[in-house]
């Protein structure tokens, strides 16, 4: 099995669209800690203009950790259509190329290629994450230095002290890591019904965006749905930067409000990462190679 | 042994009887000439061979075993190319051969992917990638891949695609050294009849998923039934002359021209006597190749 992982990794490495994520990711990461080193004084001004009436908050506010959130914010929305460029092209690219008839024909079952099909497009994303994290979080901690990190929530602020942030990121990324990986194999999904690329890359976006819809939506008829929607959950890496109070109002160090919020995403991303990767295997084991 | 046994195999697309009922056994160190019309079902039955079609009913045996219960095994002793040489086009001819090298059991050597290189006439441009290979040369890198874990099964669906004649006598005398040399079961498609002629041993004719014509091809292109056309200066005369000759029972029932079928040691006699009554004739050409017989089996089942 690990020499047709292998094999899937190598066409990743060697093939040119895998590089467009890597580098639209670096652009945009550069693009926007530029326009913050140079320009961030007056945008921490605004982020700060309705509170600074009733608060005094000392040290550097603009600092990495602060810029990595709002990265983090900016990104993970849009990191899904570069995920999907890779996952949703994995069987309908090769089907399409006509490439499917040459693997499909060596001693190796479809359920062991599709599997490791899905291993190499899972590894792709997170590779693609850990560039992200390193150049949003360490990047952004050489250039800005750290402190402490201030959030506004919709109704509260939260201040979380500098030795207490960074596990927290690990913890958001290994998050995001699953997040991404329900998109990769819901693309991957798409991807073992059709023929060509575009169509699972395009269906894959089009059902994220709708799920999202209906995530965000308040009608009473969706809320029943909404908790088994993977687009709820996706976004809860957020959850690891809300603190526990005491008695007195005071955050508690290392704690996290809602872990129960965090198990219950996990695991519903974790359930359709299984069912889709489940119904992938199905579907190419009854597929007909026609390409 | 039989290295292919196919027993009525049947497949279906919706409503679209794309195979019915097909056997046939190949046996080892043959070259199997497949041979069909475009849409007569020859691609569908290769895919079913490979196990890239699930049939509708029948069952396919390879080296006397299920290829539905032993596939991994079996597909383990095949090379194979189907229609099109579809590549990875950022990947040269050489990581081609590599990569599809680590997926076999046996150990393949650099010197085995340079041997194979050298045998489909691309060790010169081995380390090229197969965007910049022209459709010939992406073909002989499909045949590379076919053979390069030493199949004892090869199966080739149309392999001439896109070569010029050098390249198709080239592929021509790997067939036969692949049968003859190495004991190798060559099962092979070709639309060139002529090319199918040279090498197959065994010859199979499907037609509209049917089976048309299945035997020996020395047996099926039989010189005792060599099919001669002959022109003349005035057709419609001449005819009357044959219809009163010898050779009136030899006539075939044609339009397109004068036609006879006859052994081929007849045939100065019918030029004798032809001239002997006077029939100015242009030329006498014999036409006892698999394209007439094909041609002539494939529109009886029409």
């Amino acid at each position: 099995m690990w020499k047709i992982i292998s094999i899937e990794l190598y066409k990743i490495y060697k093939r040119p669209r895998t590089y467009i994520a890597f580098g639209a990711i670096a652009a945009l990461i550069v693009v926007i800690q530029l326009g913050l080193k140079i320009d961030g004084e007056s945008y921490a001004g605004f982020l700060m203009k309705d509170i600074n009436d009733t608060l005094t908050v000392d040290g550097k506010v603009l600092n990495g950790y602060l810029i990595c959130y709002i990265l983090l914010q900016l990104l993970l929305v849009h990191v899904p259509l570069l995920v999907a460029l890779i996952a949703a092209d994995m069987i309908s690219g090769e089907a399409n190329l006509g490439t499917l008839r040459l693997i499909f024909t060596t001693p190796y079952s479809r359920t062991q290629w599709v599997m490791a099909k899905f291993i190499a497009a899972s590894t792709y994303t997170i590779l693609l994450l850990i560039w992200l994290a390193f150049l949003a979080l360490f990047v952004s901690m050489w250039v800005f230095g750290t402190d402490d990190l201030f959030l506004m929530k919709s109704n509260y602020v939260v201040l979380i002290q500098e030795n207490d942030v960074l596990w927290r990121y690990v913890g958001a990324f290994i998050f995001a890591s699953f997040s991404l990986l329900t998109v990769t194999s819901l693309g991957f999904l798409m991807s073992s019904m059709a023929n060509n690329s575009i169509g699972p890359i395009v269906g894959t976006m089009s059902a994220i965006v709708f799920f999202t819809i209906l995530s965000t939506l308040n009608i009473p008829l969706f809320s029943i749905i909404k908790p088994y929607l993977f687009t709820t959950h996706m976004n809860n890496w957020k959850e690891f930067f809300d603190l526990q109070v005491d008695a007195n109002n005071e955050a508690i160090k290392g704690s996290i409000l809602n872990v129960a919020k965090i198990k219950t995403s996990l695991i519903v991303l974790t359930v359709h990462i299984g069912l889709f990767v489940i119904a992938s295997v199905l579907i190419v084991k009854k597929k007909d190679i026609l390409s | 042994m039989s290295v292919i046994e196919v027993q009525s195999i049947s497949k279906n697309f919706g409503s679209l009887l794309a195979v019915d009922q097909l056997s046939f056994r190949v046996q080892q160190g043959e070259v199997f000439g497949f041979l069909g019309q475009n849409g007569s079902g020859k691609s569908t039955t290769i895919r079913m061979l490979l196990s890239l079609i699930h049939p509708s009913s029948g069952s396919i045996q390879l080296f006397g075993l299920p290829l539905k219960e032993h596939r991994n095994e079996l597909l383990e002793k095949v090379g194979a190319i189907i229609e099109r040489p579809d590549l990875y086009p950022y990947l040269t001819a050489q990581e081609h051969l590599k990569l599809f090298s680590r997926v076999r059991k046996k150990q393949i050597t650099t010197d085995d992917i340079n041997a194979t290189l050298e045998k489909v006439g691309l060790s010169n441009r081995s380390t090229d990638k197969v965007q910049t290979f022209s459709l010939g040369m992406k073909q002989r890198l499909g045949i590379g891949i076919a053979l390069v874990h030493n199949p004892e099964l090869i199966i080739l669906d149309e392999p001439t695609n896109g070569l010029d004649p050098q390249g198709i006598a080239d592929i021509r005398h790997l067939i036969q050294h692949l049968a003859k040399e190495e004991g190798k079961t060559v099962f092979v498609s070709s639309h060139l009849l002529s090319e199918i002629e040279q090498v197959a041993s065994q010859i199979l004719i499907i037609h509209k998923g049917k089976k048309v014509a299945e035997g020996a091809t020395d047996k099926l292109l039989d010189p005792n039934k060599t099919i001669v056309h002959v022109t003349t200066l005035n057709d419609a005369a001449a005819l009357l002359t044959i219809q009163a000759s010898s050779f009136a029972g030899n006539l075939l029932p044609r339009k397109d021209g004068i036609y006879f079928m006859l052994p081929k040691h007849e045939i100065p006699m019918l030029h004798k006597e032809m001239v002997g009554a006077g029939i100015s004739l242009l030329s006498v050409e014999t036409k006892n190749s698999l394209e007439d017989y094909f041609l002539q089996v494939t529109s009886n089942s029409n």
